[in-house]
């Protein structure tokens, strides 16, 4: 056993069980629940003008069939606004059945409930619903051209306009001033979380215990369970909300209650069945959530040396049909857009807009790629301007290490200041030019370039925040067995908590990996939790299980110094291999599990190791509450800053214009890493979800609103085939706010991945000599097609 | 994504097979690799009220060669015909071809024969078998066996000659006569996705190495599997006038993987490749 288990690059505990097919996800449970199926909307923008079931009825097996008429009291209000801020002034969100309106294509209208899903969905297709077309608003342009209405109420379709400024001067004149200025318009395509498991709902009404069991696949059962009891009129306790094996969220999960969440428990009390629904493939694209889709536009003023002097930047950000989720995504463009640069003046503006489409939500970066997008375009642009190289033009802009903590002058998405609390950027820096043989490039690409190939190199930097609160907590217990149970209330979808989590708890306890078992997501074993999302699991829950855990060692030695008895004070001892020892004379010890024993002080002894506990044994009375247990919260002050740099190298084919990733480099620096495999696996899981934004992925919407490509097969994520080898160097500055110095890890590999690429390819199509321009790259996704179109604009001479 | 009620029929014979078709054929349809029809099942894209599941007809499992082409076996799979090696050295489009047919597991389960009748305008097989002039043999209750030649066999975008009381039993690949060079080449967003523009070429060469003959096969190119002879255009060797001159005969579309434009582009630039490497295959 190695003395620390933080560092260690142990292999997932949880692997195992996964790999061999015993994961237990929700559809794998409520086999005999009946099954619920919806009918959604056809159309983007209509009014419902009628409902016609009378074809369903006679479908054998038919239960219930529920419309928005059919929703008593609190389920019929609109679903909660989780989010408000103060500039969102034009907050609105769905209803569980749509109200007389449908507003995007997939808008759940009617809910059939039925002895199994094929009848429940052939009942569903035989409704009838007449809709009265609306005309439907799709895509940002038109959002802001406003001359259509998403919701007839909100003017402009302006549902929150924000301006932030860095306290630095104004920044229009900071950029009137500057020796040089560059305006940049840009765009960003929509993309989606895509989890491989869609979403999922199970629900179980003891109509005797007045309790009510529901188990989602969510990032936040204690959410869910807070959302559904008020929506349900019933107190937090009598619900239960369970979370299984979930097959990935990268955001989309986060989002609470779900319109099904609330329909499917309700469904179920009300007819005293289970009640089971299973997202379909189909209904994720176009009822779930999507992200990224922006334009912006961006004004720099900068010098001679390529420093920023202002920066101003306009952002027009598609938030879809409803804004449950509040106004997180364009906050967090707006604020991570600076990276690990010193800008000078900055001002931001953004306006979130509705448009007839799926709401828009955090997916895994979580508006970062687009910030950093906008960022590193105009640092390239400002190189290309200047004639300097692009890293150099980075490096003049760097936060330096003696400059932190660095205050931004901004309001972060957790309403506490952006202040990066620790980083080596020009560190950083450094071994990205290092790892990705930067300095040696020219002679590499002359050398393609005699065989009559392309290449280009792009690098890219990003800033996150990460570890925000409120809080986490955990429950730690030694059991009798000598089995250390870690109860913690924030989910898990595949970050390795069941191993993070147990290498924290056992350098406390001075146990084995082996000998802790981790427990998320059920609010029978822990209620107060916050969730799993924006790369915060493991700086708030392991830091709160680091508390609990400490506390568990400090009673676990009170006890065993009573138990030794000889005038040994807890301070003398410590805990190791499974014991408490002495200091001075480790072979003086007491198991750790006889302590849990002892802990709990009893009347009857129920078998032999019970019998030391009892009351005529030599009793370790500590006047301690029973049992070797602690409950411990971390609650952050602020955010810690992870941050990391991308450099990359592609090929163009110049006749075919296909774009292929040679290299892929990262250097990562996520503060103290409690387990390097897995934060490896978060980086390359990063990486190729990037890749797919950067080359692949585009949620398509026709004018009509209608999305065209809401399938596998043609919303193409990148296969194994597609992904890069992933080339990592880590770096460690430990984070500042927190006890244990972590930094999450969950986001940082998708964020800069856009524009890193876009920078490599551009490079690849640099002009060649006099005779031939390079050309620009303003939007991504990229793909062979646009490429080509983008190479027929370029100019020869 | 759940498939409306279906009847389903799994005859163990082809004789079993076709009297169902001739019965049912109308609200029938037949069940090979399922790669293509399953999916549209679940997704209510189609709903055919009966299913005639021939993986039970093991005799038609095979693939079989001779010195003038390969044989498949409505039940081959796409695997069985790229494992075969006495197919590819009869054919070597076969296996060529074949292995760009979407991912190892849905080549291991789909059927060629499936493909051709399925029809695909973006599907590989229905081009291998236009640029080969081969043919399909079908049989039905009323009429016995009848062969379709390639050139009759694709009728539009999903359709074939395959009635719906028919059985297509077998695909004829004949062996390309005298010295003659193939290749087969796509451009795809990832692997294994259907080609934003594949084509296929043969090229037949003379002892001293002149062109003789040169044809080339699209896919995803236009409604069905287009073929182009180049032969007069290629006569020179001049590949990238061969590939323009193919180009200007095809009329793709546009969808939100590319444009008809860049398509026609990737056709001249895949064609003077295709047409060289077939050229080089067996160019003295």
């Amino acid at each position: 056993m190695p003395d620390k288990h933080v560092g260690q690059p142990l292999l997932r505990k949880e692997d195992p069980r996964l790999l061999a097919g015993q994961g237990r996800y929700l559809d794998d449970l409520g086999r005999d629940a009946l099954a619920a199926a919806f009918v959604r909307s056809p159309v983007a923008h209509a009014r419902i003008t009628d409902i016609d079931v009378t074809d369903a009825l006679d479908v054998e097996g038919l239960v219930a069939i529920y419309t928005y008429e059919d929703l008593p009291d609190r389920i019929a209000e609109p679903l909660p606004l989780l989010i408000p801020h103060p500039d969102l002034t034009h907050a609105r969100t769905p209803h569980c059945l749509a109200n007389g309106e449908v507003n995007h294509v997939g808008e759940a209208v009617v809910m059939v409930v039925a002895t199994d899903r094929y009848l429940a969905e052939d009942a569903a297709e035989r409704i009838r619903v007449a809709y009265r077309d609306l005309p439907p608003v799709v895509g940002v342009s038109q959002a802001r051209a406003g001359d259509r209405l998403v919701h007839e109420d909100v003017p402009g379709n302006i549902a929150a306009r924000s301006v932030q400024e860095n306290g630095q001067g104004d920044a229009h004149s900071a950029i009137a001033a500057a020796p040089h200025k560059l305006t940049l318009d840009l765009e960003i395509e929509r993309s989606a979380s895509m989890p491989m498991e869609g979403k999922g709902v199970l629900a179980h009404w003891d109509a005797d215990d007045r309790t009510l069991r529901v188990h989602s696949s969510t990032q936040t059962s204690t959410s869910v369970r807070l959302a559904v009891a008020a929506k349900l009129g019933l107190p937090p306790d009598r619900v239960e909300v369970v979370t299984p094996d979930v097959g990935g969220g990268f955001g989309v999960k986060i989002v609470h209650p779900w319109p099904e969440e609330i329909l499917v428990p309700w469904a179920a009390m009300t007819l005293g069945r289970d009640v089971k629904w299973v997202e379909d493939r189909r209904e994720h694209f176009i009822s779930s959530a999507h992200e990224r889709g922006q334009q912006q536009r961006i004004e720099v003023g900068f010098d001679d040396a390529g420093r920023l002097h202002g920066l101003s930047v306009e952002i027009w950000h598609d938030n879809g049909a409803y804004v449950p989720y509040g106004i997180i995504v364009p906050i967090v463009t707006s604020t991570q857009l600076l990276g690990p640069y010193k800008v000078g003046a900055y001002r931001v503006e953004f306006t979130s807009l509705y448009t007839n489409t799926v709401i828009v939500t955090p997916y895994r970066g979580a508006g970062r790629p687009q910030g950093v997008f906008a960022m590193e375009r105009t640092m390239d642009a400002i190189a290309e301007y200047l004639g300097l190289d692009r890293l150099a033009v980075r490096e003049a802009n760097l936060i330096q290490p003696d400059e932190m903590p660095y205050d931004q002058g901004l309001v972060f998405q957790d309403g506490r200041p952006l202040i990066y609390d620790s980083g080596d950027y020009p560190t950083m820096m450094r071994m990205i030019r290092d790892l990705v043989g930067w300095d040696g490039f020219e002679a590499e690409r002359e050398a393609a370039a005699g065989q009559g190939r392309r290449i280009g190199i792009g690098v890219a930097a990003y800033v996150e925040g990460t570890g925000m609160g409120p809080y986490e907590g955990a429950h730690v217990k030694v059991e009798t067995t000598g089995e250390i149970v870690v109860s913690t209330g924030l989910t898990t979808q595949g970050q390795g908590h069941y191993t993070t989590l147990a290498q924290i708890a056992a350098d406390v306890l001075g146990v084995a990996v082996a000998d802790v078992t981790v427990i998320t997501g059920d609010t029978r074993r822990f209620k107060y939790a916050v969730g799993t999302f924006a790369s915060r699991a493991i700086v708030t829950s392991g830091n709160a299980v680091a508390v609990a855990a400490a506390k568990v060692a400090e009673k676990a030695k009170r006890i065993a110094a009573a138990a030794l008895g000889d005038g040994i004070a807890p301070e003398d001892l410590e805990l190791g291999d499974g014991v408490v020892r002495r200091k001075d004379d480790p072979g003086s010890f007491i198991d750790l599990q006889t302590v849990a024993v002892l802990s709990n002080p009893l009347r009857y002894a129920f078998d032999e190791a019970a019998k030391a506990a009892t009351q005529f044994a030599a009793a370790a009375n500590t006047g301690d509450e029973p049992g070797l247990e602690a409950t411990g919260f971390y609650m952050p002050e602020r955010s810690t800053f992870a941050a990391g740099a991308h450099g990359v190298v592609v090929e163009t084919d110049p006749e075919t214009a296909d774009i292929k990733i040679l290299r892929y480099c990262v250097v990562h620096d996520c503060g103290v890493v409690v387990n390097p495999r897995i934060v490896e696996g978060q980086v390359h899981g990063g990486v190729a979800q990037g890749v797919g934004g950067a080359l692949y992925e585009r949620i398509v919407y026709d004018d009509a609103g209608q999305l065209v490509n809401a399938s596998y097969m043609d919303f193409l994520i990148p296969f194994s085939t597609e992904v890069p080898h992933i080339e990592t160097a880590h770096m460690v500055t430990a984070s500042g706010v927190n006890p244990l110095g972590l930094k999450g890890a969950g986001e940082a590999g998708v964020i800069p991945t856009s524009a890193a690429v876009a920078s490599a390819v551009e490079d690849a199509e640099r002009g060649r000599g006099a005779t031939e321009q390079g050309l620009a790259i303003r939007r991504m996704p990229i793909s062979p097609s646009e490429l080509y179109e983008l190479r027929k604009g370029r100019v020869h001479a | 994504m759940k498939p409306p009620p279906v009847v389903y029929h799994g005859p163990d014979t082809l004789e079993e097979a076709v009297r169902l078709l001739a019965e049912h054929g109308a609200e029938a349809k037949v069940l090979a690799g399922g790669q293509s029809l399953v999916p549209m099942l679940n997704m209510r894209l189609t709903a055919p009220r009966r299913l005639v599941d021939v993986n039970r007809l093991d005799e038609l499992a095979y693939v079989r060669s001779d010195r003038h082409g390969v044989r498949v076996g409505a039940l081959a799979r796409h695997a069985d015909v790229e494992r075969a090696t006495h197919a590819f050295e009869t054919v070597p489009l076969l296996r060529q071809a074949v292995r760009t047919v979407a991912h190892p597991t849905i080549r291991n389960r789909g059927t060629t024969v499936g493909s051709l009748v399925h029809a695909d305008p973006a599907g590989e097989m229905p081009a291998v078998l236009a640029l080969l002039d081969g043919e399909v043999l079908l049989r039905s209750e009323r009429d016995g066996e009848r062969t379709v030649a390639a050139a009759d066999f694709f009728v539009g975008p999903m359709e074939s000659a395959c009635r719906e009381d028919e059985v297509a039993v077998e695909a004829y690949f004949p062996r390309p006569a005298g010295r003659t060079g193939t290749d087969w080449r796509e451009l795809s967003r990832r692997s294994g996705d259907y080609a934003l523009c594949g084509v296929g070429t043969l090229v037949r060469v003379d002892d001293a190495g002149a062109v003789v003959a040169a044809r080339a096969a699209y896919i995803a190119m236009g409604s069905v599997p287009q073929v182009v002879d180049l032969t007069e255009a290629a006569a020179d060797g001049d590949w990238s006038a061969a590939a323009e001159s193919a180009a200007d005969q095809l009329d793709p579309e546009d969808d939100i993987h590319a444009s008809a434009e860049y398509r026609r582009h990737l056709a001249r630039v895949l064609t003077a490749r295709s047409l060289k490497a077939s050229y080089e295959a067996v160019a003295p």
